[in-house]
């Protein structure tokens, strides 16, 4: 069992696991799954600055808050002690176009180390990784009203076509990012 | 302590992104290169699974464990559906990672996502401060 554990999990055990996570989370406590909500709380607390959109009682949706403590936790218990390959074996063709056009060398972990050590935030590649990758991320889950868990999962179980139209921006989003962007900056 | 089911929950939740791997830039960029179907994996059999649960609820009414009526809010449209979700998608081909992801990431240990969920609250800030002025 603890072997099994500890290998990758396919996606069709890890899928199904994290459909599961929208009744569970509605049968425990009616909460709807969305992680994006968490930046929103999180900003309520500590900086409200008087804006409306942030001046709401936050307390109330604490769970959210937990339940992203969790996920952290979840990353330490799922990387640190279930272990975890020293490099993902993704598909050969993209290592080679990674190789190639962004230059990687170092496929280990789970961020390659050229784009996001710490240190590169003294160059301005690292400013858009970190920074600006980190900001669009937070700006524009808000706008949107949700992000990848509120409007692709919970959203689209719940058959809503705005999700739809998100799920649709996030794609036109990543693929431009990745096929028009990308070659621009390396 | 009533959150702590929910501080399970999300455990269980990062475990399963860990372990299945949606938490590395590497597959992210597999999957925006379509060179995989790992992810597509993932996230289409989550909603399939995620649809019939919600199904499964409404046709028999189900209720919460403490009885009380299960209510799913409709998603609101607005332009930000769009313009939001192109701008998210932009930051999660940059970053390998949504919301979830990343915390996860924070959790393995990856000192640059500590710098990317900052940075992403500062984008939640600058959208709350910017909201009126946007186009809704």
């Amino acid at each position: 069992m603890l072997d099994f554990l500890r290998q990758p999990w396919p996606w069709y055990v890890a899928g199904p696991l994290i459909g599961l996570t929208v009744p569970v989370l509605l049968l425990l406590g009616n909460k709807a799954l969305g992680i994006s909500s968490s930046l929103r709380h999180i900003c309520a607390a500590c900086v409200p600055a008087g804006l409306p959109f942030l001046t709401y009682n936050w307390r109330k949706e604490a769970w959210n808050l937990w339940f992203v403590l969790g996920i952290a936790l979840g990353g330490l218990l799922g990387y640190r002690v279930l272990g975890h390959p020293e490099v993902i074996a993704i598909s050969a063709a993209t290592v080679r176009d990674l190789r190639a056009e962004l230059h990687l060398t170092d496929f280990s972990g789970l961020l390659p180390r050229e784009l996001f050590a710490l240190e590169n935030l003294s160059s301005w590649r690292g400013w858009v990784f970190m920074v600006l990758g980190g900001f669009l991320v937070g700006f524009g889950t808000r706008y949107a009203g949700g992000c990848t868990s509120g409007h692709a999962i919970s959203g689209l179980s719940n058959l809503q076509w705005v999700s739809l139209v998100a799920v649709i921006g996030f794609f036109a989003g990543g693929l431009l990012m990745t096929w028009v962007v990308y070659p621009l900056l390396f | 302590m009533k959150n702590l089911k929910y501080l399970v929950m999300g455990t269980l939740f990062g475990v399963i992104l860990t372990k299945s791997e949606v938490v590395s830039w590497f597959r992210i960029q597999e999957m925006f290169r379509f060179q995989s179907f790992h992810m597509y994996g993932v996230i289409g059999s989550a909603i399939i699974v995620g649809i019939l649960s919600i199904q499964l609820i409404k046709r028999n009414r189900l209720r919460t464990i403490s009885g009380e009526e299960i209510r799913l809010a409709d998603k609101q449209y607005s332009h930000g559906t769009w313009l939001g979700g192109l701008i998210f998608g932009l930051g999660w081909a940059i970053t390998g990672a949504c919301p979830g992801p990343l915390f996860a990431q924070l959790g393995s240990g990856a000192p640059a996502a500590a710098v990317m969920i900052l940075a992403a609250l500062a984008g939640t800030w600058t959208y709350s401060a910017l909201r009126d002025k946007l186009p809704m």
